[in-house]
């Protein structure tokens, strides 16, 4: 038997659908993971021993283990501590946390390399340390590590197909929810790749947007 | 200072460095410094390379603190021991007093001139968007810079720059200025548009510490000269007597070597 895409078109409406949910996971996961490496980077390089060697830890953590497993952890394991989560909060969370490890890492070494005259200059001035960081530091280290943290979140796209597993009808779980009806697997995972590459490409036109606007100002 | 000048000034000296001493490791990098700085004087600090006069001045606002000896600000103890809390609010504070112009510009590259100047007066005196932006116009205006005041840094000259590096500094109203070599790392040809800005901040009875290797500047503008080497003070006095009749025989040779191909 061979393959017949034919069957695709009726399924467009649910596919799209899905497609949304994945940017809608994308994006509040991307935002939260960048938020959250932000703080971890800075809690890790400048907080107190009690702050940063938690974060350490949890950085080094969540970068060591599978993403699969941190999202069963999340969604199934901490029901039984009594925080029941949603599958789509779990999935945010879990995507969230996993990538803000990796940007966190990035945005240090962008932190790090930030010219000590920055800093101060900043002090100086009669800014505290927490303004010299917060104003002046962090985003000159962010504005510098773009591109890298941008790699990220074009892995986190990618990687947000596993929240399928948990039950979150994105993408991939709307194409394997087809499938399920069709029994047409090649045809439906490979429309669910072409979403995902056009996705993608959008993704990356908007970052090297950012990254043009971020050269202006250097 | 004599004590006539100092009482004829009206009160203390601005800032008063008694007995600075710094080492890092085994290495002596201050060795006993003492300076007393009137309102409205203008003291050069000169030297060769690694006779700790950057390091000197960066003890000013503590930001290489000393090993040992103590800075005032008028009545205001720089280098105060205190606890990390209290130090932090204390420095900040009296750091606002201290306005410092670096080698490097140190301009926040991502941030526009307006913004550059108007940072520190917003977060730290809470001025109003008005009257923060007022301020910037007025110190731009100062160093013949309004016209770049939407400019981002990297569109600025290096003598732009350092003229924004030194409108920000005076926009937070500061007693003292401190310049680190403002003008060794400009290009020859932009150096007296700096030298320019510095000469007007003279004119108008700014206090000012000036660590340079621009020996005709120090001469022209200076009261006062400090001749720097092994991290201590070898000679001071009145630019007339530093530069054309020097005591110190270490003096005469730097000055010799400086003052060589220029003239």
């Amino acid at each position: 038997m061979g393959l017949d895409f034919g069957v695709v078109p009726g399924y467009l409406g649910a596919l799209s659908v899905g497609a949304g949910w994945t940017v809608v996971i994308t994006v509040l996961a991307g935002a939260f993971s960048i938020v959250a490496g932000v703080l971890f980077a800075v809690g890790g390089l400048y907080g107190h021993p009690l702050i940063r060697y938690p974060v350490k830890a949890f950085v080094w953590l969540f970068r060591g283990t599978p993403l699969l497993l941190q999202l069963f952890l999340i969604y199934f394991g901490l029901v039984e501590i009594g925080i029941d989560l949603n599958a789509f909060v779990a999935g945010v969370i879990g995507l969230g946390l996993h990538f803000a490890a990796y940007n966190a890492d990035i945005i240090q070494a962008g932190i790090v390399a930030v010219d000590r005259g920055q800093t101060e200059a900043g002090r100086t001035l009669g800014l505290s340390r927490y303004q010299t960081v917060s104003r002046i530091v962090v985003p000159q280290a962010v504005r510098d590590v773009v591109p890298a943290l941008g790699n990220n979140m074009i892995a986190l796209l990618k990687d947000s197909a596993l929240v399928s597993v948990i039950g979150v009808a994105e993408l991939t779980l709307s194409a394997q929810l087809a499938i399920s009806k069709t029994f047409r697997p090649f045809e439906f995972y490979f429309a669910a790749a072409v979403f995902y590459y056009v996705i993608n490409l959008c993704l990356e036109a908007a970052l090297s947007r950012i990254e043009r606007r971020m050269e202006a100002a250097r | 200072m004599s004590t006539t000048e100092s009482e004829m000034a009206g009160n203390g000296p601005m800032i008063d460095v008694k007995n600075a001493a710094k080492r890092y490791g085994t290495v002596e990098v201050l060795r006993g410094i003492n300076l007393q700085v009137r309102k409205g004087e203008i003291v050069a600090v000169i030297g060769p390379s690694g006779s700790g006069k950057s390091t000197f001045l960066r003890a000013i606002n503590n930001l290489d603190p000393l090993s040992s000896g103590e800075v005032w600000l008028e009545d205001v103890q720089v280098n105060k021991p205190l606890t990390s809390y209290q130090y932090e609010r204390h420095i900040n504070r009296v750091r606002q007093d201290i306005g410092m112009v670096f080698q490097h510009f140190n301009l926040f590259p991502h941030l526009s001139v307006r913004q550059n100047i108007t940072l520190a007066p917003r977060m730290l005196k809470r001025l109003s968007k008005q009257e923060a932006d007022g301020l910037a116009e007025q110190q731009l205006r100062r160093v013949g810079l309004i016209d770049r005041i939407d400019f981002m840094p990297s569109q600025l000259s290096g003598g732009q720059k350092q003229r924004v590096a030194i409108a920000r500094a005076l926009a937070m109203q500061p007693k003292v200025m401190l310049f680190d070599e403002a003008t060794s790392a400009l290009d020859p040809e932009l150096v007296e548009e700096v030298n320019f800005v510095m000469r007007q901040l003279a004119e108008s009875h700014m206090t000012m510490i000036i660590v340079t290797h621009e020996m005709g500047f120090a001469q022209d503008v200076c009261d006062r000269v400090l001749f720097m080497d092994g991290g201590m003070v070898v000679e001071e006095g009145s630019p007339d007597v530093i530069f054309r009749n020097p005591s110190q025989e270490r003096t005469r040779s730097f000055l010799r070597k400086h003052l060589k191909g220029r003239n």
